[in-house]
């Protein structure tokens, strides 16, 4: 750790891995409501349960992306942090907002928390992602705001580089198109419309701008090569990320009621997305082999590798899979979406953070890196939950093309919960490979805490 | 290794993958719908198309004879040679805009018919490619005037180059695909 106030950047990580372990958790009481549909009924329904799910990932990612701010910032500006302070209160602010959510979320029916968070002055809530209460919602904006207005003030007294003006805009473009999860038009057609501003244009658009600085962040730090070559490839890499991106928007406007011309859009650009994924891979392989410098955090190394991979199999080859219009006709909205949704949020952006967090967390622990035994352990974890994501991605592919085939192809197609019968030993599976995912997760962060003979490389 | 910088390269390969899709799903949409496309067709105003082709011809030209310039030490002569090609690019959308207004006025948009919606998007998408080489171009133009290329040292001019030839080829493949061949 070069910079003092660098060290604000802990609690974020530690927040994000426990929120992480909670949304494991969630994951696994959900895989289970698969198969036996009563399980913890009536005390956590599936849809709560899902919701809990999905909104720990959003808020853990969340958690981590500023962390990595904090981190990284100060170091490539080559000065303190704006306000060490202000970053400590957010922290807490954030936090409590968080857990009061996932508490509200638990403790009483949706509709009372509806009802008790003031829905009916601004109807912002019941829609997918963005199921959090009006106050949760404001207090993200806050928070946000206070996070960019640390970091740009620190990157503004300081040296400018790539890496930290490509990460403000894919963070200030995380805010602006948050803005978009309070505009809730009564219109069914543009309510979904312009809920993808805030869905797609995160994880399509702006985060994948934040996911390639982080990237290129650690690549420098472990490999130590050339700035200038990494830049390049930044650049050239985000220019992609938005030329497809942004009008690939209209993979999600196929069948909403939007103009006909989506699906033309939407198909050709969307098809185009995997480019920016594989170039990252391409990226990340050529800089390791290109290393001019040996860094002791052999395991930070191998996450940052297995980001490029992970996300470029992940959102790239298992979205283009059923992002063509005539194929997605077919696939919208089967167990096809979860295998992607899976793979794609693991690989792109779960993986980058533990990349970042393996690197950083020795650093701010006063050391290069951790043992060389409990990198090993940390290794073991990558493989675990890499191996076992594969295999949930794969098992609810299968699930997928068999739901497709017998629900929507046919002459004779079955009702949706006779096929979700068929389909049950897919779901069994997933679970099995969720456990193996889980003990992955406890290995990583045990491999943090374990001492055994030999110390820690020193800094 | 090619001219210009190695980066524009990915690029532009990537930009022609984009147009390529684009192209094939044209010849796709049509190959269902020949007579829609044929009868639409005959109200393009080919003849602003036409110019167009010769107007991107011509600048190319230019920016070829700004990097021959270049390449002696002609720093000033590059400069102005880029500043034409800047101008013919200019030119370019102005006659673009006089067609897009006139289709426009007349009520057509990417909802009138699927013809239109490949003609719109692709003379819009190519518009809003030409506008970006001459940001290129003025950046390269900007730097040759201060004297920051040289015969040895010109990579700048080569990757801006580079794409504009991207971009005039695109439409040479575009104009006789959209508005000539029934």
């Amino acid at each position: 750790m070069q910079y003092k106030s660098q060290a604000v950047a802990k609690p974020y990580f530690i927040a994000a891995i426990g929120l992480f372990v909670g949304q494991i958790l969630f994951g696994l009481i959900m895989g289970y409501q698969y198969v036996v549909g009563d399980f913890l009924f009536p005390a956590i329904p599936f849809n709560v349960a899902r919701m809990v799910h999905t909104n720990l990932l959003i808020v853990w990612t969340l958690f981590a992306f500023m962390g990595a701010g904090y981190y990284l910032i100060p170091e490539e500006a080559e000065t303190e942090l704006f306000s060490p302070k202000l970053a400590i209160i957010m922290f807490w602010i954030f936090l409590v907002a968080g857990a009061l959510t996932i508490v509200g979320y638990l403790a009483v029916p949706y509709a009372t928390l509806a009802r008790m968070t003031g829905n009916d002055i601004l109807a912002t809530m019941g829609r997918e992602f963005l199921e959090q209460p009006l106050p949760t919602k404001v207090g993200i904006v806050i928070v946000a705001l206070a996070f960019l207005f640390n970091i740009s003030l620190t990157v503004l007294k300081g040296r400018k580089t790539s890496i930290s003006l490509v990460l403000l805009l894919g963070l200030w473009g995380l805010a602006v198109f948050f803005l978009f999860s309070f505009y809730n038009p009564s219109n069914l057609v543009l309510d979904k419309y312009f809920w993808w501003w805030t869905v797609h244009l995160w994880v399509e658009g702006v985060w994948e701008l934040i996911l390639g600085a982080m990237l290129a962040f650690v690549l420098i730090k472990i490999t130590g090569v050339d700035r200038e070559v990494i830049e390049k490839w930044l650049y050239v890499i985000i220019a992609m990320t938005l030329i497809t991106g942004i009008i690939g928007t209209g993979h999600h406007y196929f069948w909403i009621g939007a103009p006909e011309y989506w699906q033309w859009f939407g198909s050709v650009f969307s098809a185009l997305e995997p480019i920016p994924f594989f170039m990252m891979t391409v990226f990340a392989f050529n800089m390791v082999n290109r290393r001019r410098r040996e860094h002791p955090n052999k395991a930070a190394t191998l996450w940052a590798l297995g980001t490029g991979v992970m996300s470029f199999l992940g959102a790239g080859v298992w979205g283009f899979m059923h992002t063509l219009a005539p194929v997605n006709f077919y696939t919208h909205g089967t167990q096809i979406t979860a295998a992607h949704g899976h793979m794609a949020f693991f690989g792109a952006y779960a993986m980058v953070n533990l990349t970042m967090i393996s690197y950083a967390m020795p650093m701010l622990r006063g050391r290069s890196a951790n043992s060389r035994s409990a990198q090993t352990l940390e290794m073991w974890s990558f493989w675990l939950m890499t191996v076992s994501m594969v295999f949930i991605t794969l098992f609810l592919t299968a699930a997928g093309i068999l739901q497709i085939w017998l629900q929507r192809m046919g002459s004779n197609p079955m009702s949706f919960m006779d096929t979700q019968d068929q389909v049950m030993l897919f779901y069994w599976l997933r679970e099995i490979a969720g456990l193996v995912f889980f003990v992955g997760l406890v290995l990583y962060i045990w491999s943090f805490f374990y001492k055994k003979g030999e110390a820690h490389i020193a800094a | 290794m090619p001219p210009g910088d190695l980066a524009i390269w990915f690029f532009i390969f990537a930009e022609l993958l984009a147009f390529g899709i684009f192209f094939v799903a044209y010849a796709f949409a049509r190959a269902h719908n020949v007579e829609l496309f044929n009868e639409s067709q005959q109200h393009l105003n080919i003849a602003s198309g036409a110019i167009n082709t010769l107007v991107l011809i011509t600048s190319s030209y230019f920016v070829v004879r700004a990097v021959a310039a270049i390449k002696q030490n002609f720093s000033r002569e590059c400069a102005r040679w880029i500043a034409a090609a800047i101008g013919m690019g200019g030119i370019f959308l102005a006659i673009k805009l006089f067609e897009l207004y006139a289709k426009f006025s007349a009520g057509i948009s990417l909802s009138t018919n699927t013809f239109y919606m490949f003609y719109l998007s692709l003379t819009i998408f190519h518009f809003m490619h030409v506008i970006l080489g001459m940001v290129i171009l003025t950046a390269v133009m900007l730097k040759a005037r201060s004297g920051g290329y040289s015969a040895k040292l010109h990579t700048g001019v080569e990757t801006g180059a580079s794409y504009w030839h991207m971009v005039d080829m695109l439409w040479i493949i575009l104009f006789p695909l959209v508005y000539v061949i029934h």
